[in-house]
């Protein structure tokens, strides 16, 4: 394997045309990191400076501070480049407190466990 | 290697690539490599409304590993040589 020399950047799937930008990174468990990334290898594991993860539920939205992170490359789903001239989010999004956010995301997971348990219930009925 | 091969030719097709979390967006394809993976321009998602944090994303990398399908034009794929290859490689694999 040659080594890829500085032009070879443009047209490969390295990472190395992401670093030092701020990027959305998606994980396997459905949360989105935002963060600068300042390193990464073959397994796409990377680092995030000043990350933070931005929860939404419905309309509202939150993002935590999280600091200086190390992802590993298996959780990533999508390593995207978030661009300075678009609105991030839509206009009719609210930004909330923490403590809001985790209040609606527990309203929000309680009411899901109750469509699966009620599902389960209703799956020995056999509709098809 | 025949599908990194068969993808190095589709550079600069619009494809739409669907994940294993049912994510699904539509792009230029810029670059593959040998995971795979794929990295996309000028991207848009399928469903944007129920994907909102994605608005501002126009450049993405994905994992090959998270993907489902990546759907081709189809006037991009020329059957027959796919054909062939698949041939070739289960004879010398």
């Amino acid at each position: 394997m040659s080594w890829a020399g500085p032009e070879d950047i443009y047209l490969s799937t390295s990472l190395a045309s992401y670093l030092d930008r701020k990027l959305l990174v998606l994980l396997r468990d459905g949360r989105k990191l935002m963060g600068t990334l300042r390193s990464f290898d073959q397994f796409a594991n990377a680092v995030l400076e000043g990350a933070c993860e931005r929860v939404i539920v419905g309309e509202q939205y939150c993002d935590i501070p999280l600091g200086l992170y190390v992802i590993r490359g298996e959780n990533v789903v999508l390593i995207g480049e978030l661009d300075t001239e678009r609105e991030e989010l839509p206009p009719h999004m609210i930004r909330v407190s923490e403590a809001d956010i985790k209040r609606a995301q527990k309203v929000e997971r309680e009411a899901s466990e109750l469509r699966g348990t009620m599902r389960k219930r209703m799956e020995f009925l056999d509709f098809d | 290697m025949l599908f990194f091969s068969y993808f190095k030719d589709l550079v600069g097709q619009e494809v739409t690539v669907e994940l294993k979390n049912d994510l699904a967006i539509r792009g230029t394809l810029h670059s593959v490599d040998q995971y795979l993976n794929i990295k996309l321009e000028n991207t848009r998602v399928v469903d944007q409304d129920k994907y909102p944090h994605m608005l501002s994303v126009r450049n993405c990398f994905i994992r090959g590993s998270v993907v489902r399908y990546v759907q081709l034009p189809p006037d991009g794929v020329d059957v027959d040589l796919l054909h062939d290859a698949a041939r070739r490689e289960a004879r010398g694999g």
